[in-house]
C-alpha cells in the first residue's frame, strides 16, 4: 500500500438475487481526507459501505487496512469497529427509548469495580462529548425527545467517539437544516485534522464542494473513477454519475396559473393541530403547485399532515372543492381525492416485507375497500406500468421493497400515490436521498401533474427545487404560517430565505 | 440470471417446504418403528372401514385419528395466524375461551343448574349460536384492548386467559354439565363414515382461505402487521383490522370449544382447551410464520397443527405414556424450530452457494 493510505478496497464484487450490485469496485482512503462517494440511486454506494462494515458478505475482492497484515474481511459491524471503521447510516439506527448517554455507550458501557454500569461516569462523559461537539442536549433525556436532526448528531457523536480511523457518513445531511449541516462540516474538518479518513455520501452536490478533498464515482455498480475535487467541476461530476451530459437542471417550464379564476380545491380556515401547527388559513387552487418552506421543525410537514388527517386537526374548518368536510383519518382524506407522500420513508412510507407490487397497489386498494380486491392481472399491470414510468430499478415487481435502494423505494411510494389518481397530492420531501437525475425527473413530473389539473403541495428543504416547480410558497416558522410568496419578484432564493429567517434580508 | 429455474430451485423457494418436511419426518418415524416391529411398515397410512355399535361403519386409522384429534388445534391456528400477523402478538386466551364457549353452549342446551340431561332444554341451534357468540364476544373484548387501548397482546389476553375458565364454571354453577344427546354429540363424532370435526375444520379453513383470496383482507392484515403507521397513511384503518383479527380468533376458539365439548358430551370447564393456546401458537411457529408479525402463511399453520397432533399420536403408538409424552414432544419441536431458524437457514444457504461455486470452477 502506498504511504498515507488507511484503507484500500480492490475488486469488490457482490450480487443480490437478480442484480449485480457491485462489479470490481475499488476505493482508496488516505489519512486525513474527506472522500465523497458519489453515484445515482442503485449505483452501489450503500452496498459498498455495507461491504466495508461487514453487513454484506462480498463475493470477491480484498480490503486492506493500514496496520493490519493481509486482507480484512468483516463479518459484523463490531468486526468493522475493531479495525477502526465506524458508520453513521442514512436512517438513524439508535434506540429512541433510551437516553442520549445510553445510546452513546450501547455495547461498551463503562463499568464500575464490581462490573455494574457506571451511570454517573458515562452521563458525565456523554455530556462532555456532546458539549465538545457543540450540540446542546441533556444526555439523560430519552433520544426520542429530540428532533431527527439531533438524533443524527448523536449517531455521529457515537461513531466519532469510538476512535475510528475511517468514519463513514451515509447521507448524514439529508435530515439536517443548513445551520446543523454547517456544524457537522466544522466537526468533519476537525476530524480530518486529527487524521481520520471520512467517507461522505450525499446527494447535495454543493456539500461535496464545500468539504471534500477527493471524489470516487460509481455508476450501476461499477467504478467510474477517483478524482481530486478541483479536477471535477459539478457538470463533470454529474456527467460521470449519469454517464451522460445533463443539459440543464433548471430547464423546467412552469405553468402559470390564473389563480383568480381557478377552482379552489382546498380551503382551510383556522385549521390547527395543538402542539404542532398554530391556526392557519390556506387556499389551494386547481393546477397549482404550492411550496411549503421553513426550517426543519417549523411545522411545514405538520401543516400538510393536519390537512390530510395524519394528525387530526382539532380546530378550524376545511373545505374541499367548496364542501365543508371532516377528516378524522387519512382514508377520509383519500376518499376526498387527496394523497400524501410522507417525509419519513422508513417509518411511514414503505411496507418493508411486502412486494413492490403490493406496495404500489396498497392505497388504491384501500380506497376501493376490502371487498373489492383489484384483480391480480390489473395489479401486475399497474406495478409494471409504474416501474417503467418512474424507471424503478428492481429485479421484478415481486421483489420485496426493502431490497431496493432508498431512492427506488421512494419511487415506489410515489407510484402508490400516482396510482390513486389524487386531485390533491402532498409530497413531503419527495426528493430526499434521491440522485440528481431522478430529482429533476420528479420535479418535471410535479409540473406535468399540475398541467393535468392536479394540485400539488411540495415540501422540501431545498429552496432551489421549490423555486423551480412552485407557483406560490407558504413560509412556516415555529409552527406558524408567517408568509405567502408568489410572483417572479418574491419567489427568489433571497426572498424565500429572508421570509424563512424573518426580519432582514439575507444574502443568499 | 436468465437461467431456467429447475424443479429443485422451485422446491427450495416453496414456503411450505420446511413444515411439510417436518410432517414427513414424523411419518417416517412411524414407518421405521412399524417395520422394526415386524408390522406392516405402512400401517400408519392404512385406513380401514370398521363397524362400531355407536356410529355404524366409520373410517379408522392413524391418519384419520390425527386429522380428527388435531381439529381443534388446526381451527385455533387459523385465528392465531391472523392475530400474530396483524399485531405481532399472540392471543393466549383461546384455550380458556374454548372452555367458556363449551360451557355456555352446554348450559343453554341443558338449562341452568341441570347437571346431566339427555333432553335438550333449548333448540340445538340456539346452544351452538350462544357458544359461538360468546367466543366472538371474548375476541371482541381482546381486540378492543389491543387495537383501541393499545395494551400489549400478551397482557390484554392474559385477562381472559385467567378469567374465561372461571366464568365458565360460574355459568355451569360449578358443575360439569353433561348433555348426553346424540344431536349435540354429532359435532364430536361422525358424519357418515367421516369424523365431523374433520369436516368442520375443512369448512373453516376453506372459508378463511376463500375470504383471504377473494378480498384484500390478507394484504391489509400483513401490511398493518409490518408497518401500522405507513398503512394508516396509505388509508388503512389499522385499529379495525387488528380488532377484526382478534374477533375472528375468538370466533374460531368458540367453534373449537363446541367441538371439544361435543366430543365428551359435556362442559368440563377445568379441562376443555387446557394448554390449547400453546399448541395453537406452536402450530403458527411450526408453519414457518414469524411471531414478529407481518407476512403469514395459513397453510403452514394448519400443517403445523397436524404435525403437533402427529407427534402426539406417534408417541402414543410408540407406547410412551401421556405423562411422559411432552418431553419427547419438546425435543422434536426444538429440532423442527431450529431447522427453520434464520442462522441455520443462512448456514445451509451458504453451504449450497459454496458448493455451487465449486461446481462452477470444475
Amino acid at each position: 500500500m502506498e504511504k498515507d493510505v488507511v484503507l484500500e478496497a480492490r475488486g469488490i464484487t457482490m450480487t443480490f438475487p437478480g442484480v449485480k450490485a457491485l462489479d470490481n469496485v475499488q476505493l482508496t482512503l488516505r489519512r486525513g481526507e474527506i472522500h465523497a462517494l458519489m453515484g445515482e440511486n442503485g449505483a452501489g454506494k450503500s452496498t459498498l459501505i455495507k461491504c466495508l462494515t461487514g453487513i454484506n458478505d462480498f463475493e470477491s475482492g480484498e480490503i486492506h487496512i493500514d496496520g493490519i497484515d493481509g486482507p480484512v474481511k468483516n463479518h459484523s459491524t463490531r468486526d468493522a469497529q475493531n479495525v477502526g471503521i465506524s458508520t453513521v447510516y442514512q436512517e438513524v439506527n439508535l434506540c429512541p427509548n433510551l437516553s442520549v448517554a445510553e445510546n452513546l455507550f450501547i455495547g461498551r458501557e463503562p463499568l464500575t469495580a464490581i462490573h455494574t454500569i457506571d451511570r454517573a461516569s458515562y452521563n458525565k462523559r456523554s455530556q462532555k462529548i456532546m458539549d465538545d461537539l457543540g450540540i446542546s442536549v441533556d444526555v439523560t433525556q430519552n433520544l426520542e425527545n429530540y428532533s431527527l436532526a439531533i438524533q443524527q448528531m448523536v449517531a455521529i457523536a457515537r461513531a466519532v467517539d469510538m476512535d475510528c480511523k475511517v468514519l463513514i457518513l451515509d447521507e448524514p445531511t439529508s435530515s439536517l437544516d443548513d445551520e446543523e449541516v454547517e456544524k457537522l462540516f466544522v466537526l468533519m474538518k476537525s476530524l480530518r485534522e486529527k487524521g481520520v479518513a471520512i467517507v461522505f455520501v450525499t446527494h447535495f452536490l454543493e456539500q461535496v464542494y464545500a468539504v471534500c478533498d477527493r471524489i470516487t464515482v460509481l455508476r450501476n455498480g461499477t467504478f467510474v473513477g477517483e478524482y481530486p475535487v478541483e479536477e471535477l467541476p459539478r457538470v463533470k461530476l454529474v456527467a460521470a454519475m449519469m454517464g451522460k451530459d445533463l443539459d440543464d437542471l433548471a430547464a423546467i417550464e412552469k405553468e402559470t396559473v390564473d389563480i383568480k379564476n381557478a377552482e379552489v380545491v382546498i380551503d382551510a380556515n383556522g385549521l390547527a393541530h395543538t402542539g404542532t401547527v398554530k391556526p392557519f388559513d390556506l387556499k389551494i387552487h386547481k393546477g397549482e403547485v404550492i411550496g411549503v418552506g421553513g426550517l426543519l421543525g417549523s411545522g411545514r410537514s405538520e401543516l400538510a399532515r393536519s390537512i390530510y388527517g395524519a394528525d387530526k386537526a382539532n380546530t378550524g374548518t376545511l373545505k374541499v372543492k367548496g364542501q365543508e368536510v371532516k377528516i378524522n383519518q387519512p382514508i377520509d382524506a383519500m376518499n376526498l381525492g387527496m394523497g400524501m407522500l410522507p417525509d419519513d420513508r422508513k417509518a411511514e412510507g414503505i411496507i418493508g416485507d411486502l412486494s413492490i407490487r403490493e406496495n404500489i397497489i396498497l392505497a388504491v386498494q384501500a380506497k376501493r375497500g376490502t371487498f373489492k380486491p383489484i384483480p391480480m392481472k390489473k395489479q401486475e399491470e399497474l406495478a409494471d406500468y409504474y416501474i417503467d414510468l418512474l424507471s424503478i430499478k428492481c429485479p421484478g415487481r415481486e421483489a420485496r421493497i426493502n431490497q431496493l435502494s432508498g431512492g427506488n423505494q421512494q419511487k415506489v411510494i410515489l407510484a402508490r400515490w400516482l396510482a390513486t389518481d389524487a386531485d390533491f397530492l402532498i409530497l413531503d420531501e419527495p426528493t430526499r436521498g434521491i440522485d440528481v437525475g431522478t430529482k429533476s425527473e420528479i420535479q418535471k413530473l410535479v409540473v406535468d401533474l399540475a398541467k393535468q389539473g392536479k394540485s400539488i403541495m411540495f415540501i422540501s428543504s431545498e429552496i432551489s427545487e421549490m423555486l423551480r416547480t412552485c407557483n406560490r410558497m407558504v413560509i412556516m416558522r415555529d409552527g406558524e404560517k408567517v408568509n405567502e410568496l408568489s410572483g417572479e419578484d418574491e419567489l427568489t432564493q433571497d426572498g424565500v430565505m429572508a421570509a424563512i429567517a424573518g426580519g432582514e434580508k439575507v444574502n443568499g | 440470471m436468465a437461467k431456467e429455474k429447475t424443479f429443485f430451485d422451485k422446491l427450495k423457494a416453496w414456503p411450505l417446504l420446511l413444515p411439510v418436511v417436518a410432517l414427513i419426518l414424523v411419518m417416517a418415524v412411524n414407518i421405521i418403528y412399524d417395520a422394526a416391529n415386524g408390522n406392516n411398515p405402512f400401517s400408519f397410512f392404512t385406513i380401514t372401514l370398521q363397524n362400531t355399535t355407536a356410529n355404524g361403519t366409520v373410517l379408522y386409522g392413524r391418519i384419520i385419528d390425527i386429522l380428527n384429534r388435531g381439529s381443534e388445534a388446526a381451527i385455533l391456528a387459523i385465528g392465531m395466524t391472523l392475530v400474530v400477523s396483524s399485531s405481532a402478538g399472540t392471543d393466549i386466551s383461546v384455550g380458556s375461551v374454548m372452555s367458556l364457549a363449551a360451557s355456555v353452549c352446554c348450559v343453554t342446551l341443558a338449562g341452568y343448574g341441570v347437571s346431566s340431561t339427555t333432553e335438550l332444554a333449548h333448540p340445538l341451534a340456539l346452544g351452538l349460536l350462544a357458544g359461538v357468540a360468546v367466543g366472538c364476544l371474548c375476541g371482541a373484548f381482546n381486540g378492543f384492548l389491543v387495537a383501541h387501548l393499545k395494551i400489549q397482546p400478551m397482557v390484554a389476553t392474559l385477562i381472559l386467559f385467567t378469567a374465561a375458565r372461571s366464568i365458565g364454571l360460574l355459568v355451569c354453577n360449578d358443575l360439569i354439565v353433561y348433555v348426553r344427546n346424540p344431536q349435540f354429540g354429532f359435532f364430536g363424532s361422525f358424519m357418515g363414515p367421516i369424523p365431523t370435526p374433520i369436516i368442520i375444520t375443512a369448512i373453516c379453513v376453506a372459508v378463511t382461505a376463500l375470504v383471504l383470496s377473494k378480498t384484500a383482507l390478507g394484504t391489509y392484515i400483513q401490511s398493518v402487521g409490518i408497518n401500522a403507521k405507513a398503512s394508516r397513511i396509505a388509508g388503512l384503518n389499522s385499529k379495525t383490522i387488528i380488532f377484526m383479527t382478534y374477533l375472528l380468533c375468538g370466533l374460531f376458539a368458540g367453534i373449537a370449544g363446541i367441538i371439544n365439548g361435543s366430543r365428551i358430551t359435556s362442559a368440563d370447564s377445568n379441562n376443555i382447551g387446557l394448554y390449547m393456546e400453546l399448541d395453537a401458537i406452536l402450530a403458527v411457529a411450526l408453519g414457518g410464520n414469524s411471531l414478529g408479525g407481518g407476512k403469514f402463511n395459513l397453510a403452514g399453520s394448519i400443517i403445523g397443527a397436524y404435525t403437533i397432533q402427529a407427534i402426539t399420536t406417534t408417541l402414543y403408538a410408540l407406547g410412551v405414556s401421556s405423562a411422559q409424552a411432552p418431553v419427547y414432544k419438546a425435543v422434536i419441536v426444538i429440532i423442527i424450530v431450529a431447522i427453520q431458524a434464520p442462522p441455520v437457514k443462512a448456514y445451509f444457504r451458504k453451504r449450497s452457494a459454496a458448493k455451487a461455486a465449486l461446481a462452477k470452477e470444475v
